[in-house]
């Protein structure tokens, strides 16, 4: 369980955020570059210290500036995972995840035991001699993963997991990360600038804009109400959980709730994220005749300007799944959008994206 | 790098490489063509020359080791650390590098000697530093310093910082930190602070005999020694001045050698950057 308040700041910039996450939850900050994500993790690992506030993990204080209580980190139960991974160099995989246990005193045996049970877990036994030079990106990145887990930490720390890694790896090993994070007994504080990791990795997710949290809430709650434009852009997403069904000709069906979807085959099984932009949403009044292959028909229900001022609308359908879609101004006009109006709403499946 | 094409440029800097190169040379070939190889063994066995060599090795590892023991943690603080003064401490590190030897002897006569401002504190320990073994090994120090420390400062700086961060937040202390990764990673350039220190302080002529004088087997060095020699016998002279050259030349090979098989040396592939 996570309990902070961090109050900082560094020049022009300031950083004011409360952050609330109960036991073994994942939560993920999504901002922009230089929203101060990166600071609000080496503030709660001790690398930083906050002007005010107080970090309280599972009923430990590690900081607190009222009290002047201030950790190292090193007295600190994280994981910490950085961008860049900073593997040791000069250190070859077992190493690198050991040498956590090595610093706290770990005698050798059961420290060689818990690392060799690590590196299995992680699928990189066979790498254990390996300096991170002759390592790949996402061999790399377990290998930091494991050096954080191997400490059994009571919070883990993940800034951008992904960054690192190259479009092919991103791929598989972002539902290979979703599963292990699920089985951790942790809380997890995972920073992204890129909202649908933030969709398919948070249970709760904060939005950070300039240092302040423009929103926080479920999935849900940030899908359906949007709090600013920056939410709205980034956030106001379609999201799916289903199941692939079948697959033809590179198109998969994936039965969910509301319906099934034909979505890009990336030749994932079982349950899989769907996410489609509102923009790749077109709508009429007509069913359309073109290719496309999800048609949904339903009734509009609720039309919201976006940005507020702005030259474009935000169009929530209920059809069978519930759709967003997001269509021009002068379009809407022309379609005379209204709620209680019928829609078809279709995209192509190359306008999906998928997730394991 | 580029094929060498002979442009005028290129000709002019190749001239003046090759007036330098020569300059350089020059001397260290005539020295080898003077000595006779064979009698260099025997030569050796005179009294002095062993008692000379003995004496060198000792003070300048001696020296070398003191400078390692105090300038490691000096280099770390002014590599690491912001604080007060810490461009007069970066001035005072220098200084002997531009300081002409015998002054610096003169100096540590007026800090160290018997009515110096910190020899009275020395002597009543009972310790007395002018024209004694510890005195070479002083001013060796005093004038070999600034080649470890300013190499283990420029080591210590290029770690990662990053990578300290890492293993701090892996629940590593600072001094963890700083034995397994710091020093590790800052070895092949500690390394060569401390061939180049070696070989100062094996080198020291000037502060040496101005501090501690010039006593066989207390203080006499071989660089002292070799200045002897010439006074009375050249060939003396000249076998000294060979040992010493083959030692610095050793130096100077081992220091070339160590980085490119170090463990995280230049070699050696670095974290990920981006």
């Amino acid at each position: 369980m996570l309990q902070a308040r961090l109050v900082t700041r560094r020049g022009p910039f300031a950083l004011d955020l409360e952050l609330s996450a109960p036991e073994r939850a994942t939560l993920v900050v999504v901002g922009e570059n230089g929203s101060g994500k990166t600071t609000l993790l080496r503030l709660l690992a001790g690398l930083d210290r906050p002007d005010a506030g107080h970090v309280r993990v599972d009923g430990a204080t590690w900081f607190d500036a009222a009290t002047g209580v201030n950790a190292p980190p090193e007295r600190r139960s994280v994981g910490w995972v950085p961008q860049d991974l900073a593997l040791f160099p000069h250190l070859n995989a077992a190493e690198n995840v050991a040498f956590g246990l090595h610093a706290q005193g770990v005698p050798r045996d059961a420290a060689g035991t818990r690392t060799a049970a690590m590196l299995a877990r992680l699928g990189i036994a066979g790498l254990a001699d390996r300096r991170p030079g002759a390592l790949s990106g996402g061999e790399r990145q377990r290998v930091a993963l494991g050096r954080a887990l191997v400490l059994e930490p009571r919070l883990l720390l993940l800034d951008e997991p992904f960054a690192a890694l190259d479009r092919q790896t991103r791929r598989g090993v972002r539902g290979e990360l979703r599963r292990l994070l699920a089985g951790l007994p942790c809380v997890t504080v995972f920073v992204t600038h890129d909202p649908t990791e933030a969709l398919a990795f948070g249970d709760r997710i904060v939005v950070l804009e300039d240092g302040r949290a423009s929103q926080a809430g479920d999935r849900d709650d940030l899908l359906r109400h949007p709090r600013s434009p920056y939410v709205a852009e980034f956030l106001g997403l379609n999201l799916f959980r289903g199941t692939v069904t079948a697959r033809a000709d590179g198109v998969a069906h994936v039965a969910c709730d509301g319906g099934t979807l034909a979505v890009a085959d990336d030749g994932a099984d079982g349950e899989v994220l769907v996410v489609i932009a509102p923009h790749e949403i077109v709508l009429a009044r007509e069913r359309p005749a073109g290719s496309a292959l999800n048609v949904f028909a339903g009734l509009v229900e609720e039309l919201t300007p976006e940005p507020p001022q702005g030259e474009r609308v935000r169009v929530r359908i209920a059809s069978r799944p519930p759709l967003v879609a997001e269509v021009t101004r002068a379009s809407a006009e022309a379609m005379g959008l209204a709620p209680g109006v019928p829609v078809h709403a279709s995209f192509k499946a190359t306008g999906t994206r998928v997730f394991r | 790098m580029a094929p060498t094409r002979l442009t005028p440029f290129t000709l002019v800097a190749a001239i003046a490489a090759a007036l330098l190169t020569g300059a350089l040379a020059l001397p260290v070939v005539a020295l080898v063509l003077r000595s006779e190889p064979g009698a260099l063994l025997g030569r050796m066995a005179q009294p002095g020359v062993l008692e000379a060599l003995r004496l060198s090795l000792i003070t300048s590892v001696a020296a070398t080791a003191l400078v390692v023991v105090l300038g490691t943690p000096l280099a770390w603080l002014l590599a690491s650390r912001a604080f007060p003064g810490r461009r007069a401490v970066e001035v005072l590190v220098q200084l002997p590098m531009v300081l002409p030897p015998t002054v610096a002897g003169v100096a540590l006569l007026l800090a160290f000697g018997r009515m110096g401002i910190a020899g009275r504190a020395f002597a009543l320990a009972g310790l007395t530093l002018p024209f004694t073994t510890l005195g070479v090994v002083v001013a060796q120090a005093f004038m070999a310093a600034p080649f470890y420390v300013l190499a283990a400062r420029a080591g210590f700086a290029s770690v990662d910082r990053r990578l300290i961060e890492a293993a701090r937040a892996a629940r590593a202390d600072e001094g963890h930190a700083f034995r397994r990764i710091v020093l590790p990673l800052a070895a092949p350039t500690l390394a060569a602070g401390m061939a180049m220190t070696l070989a100062r302080a094996l080198g020291e002529f000037g502060a040496t005999i101005t501090f501690a004088g010039n006593l066989p087997g207390v203080t006499r060095t071989l660089p002292l020694a070799v200045y002897l020699a010439l006074q009375t016998d050249l060939d003396a002279a000249i076998t000294l001045s060979v040992l010493l050259l083959v030692m610095s030349v050793a130096l100077l090979v081992a220091l070339r050698a160590l980085p490119a098989s170090w463990p995280g040396g230049p070699g050696a592939p670095g974290p990920a950057r981006h």
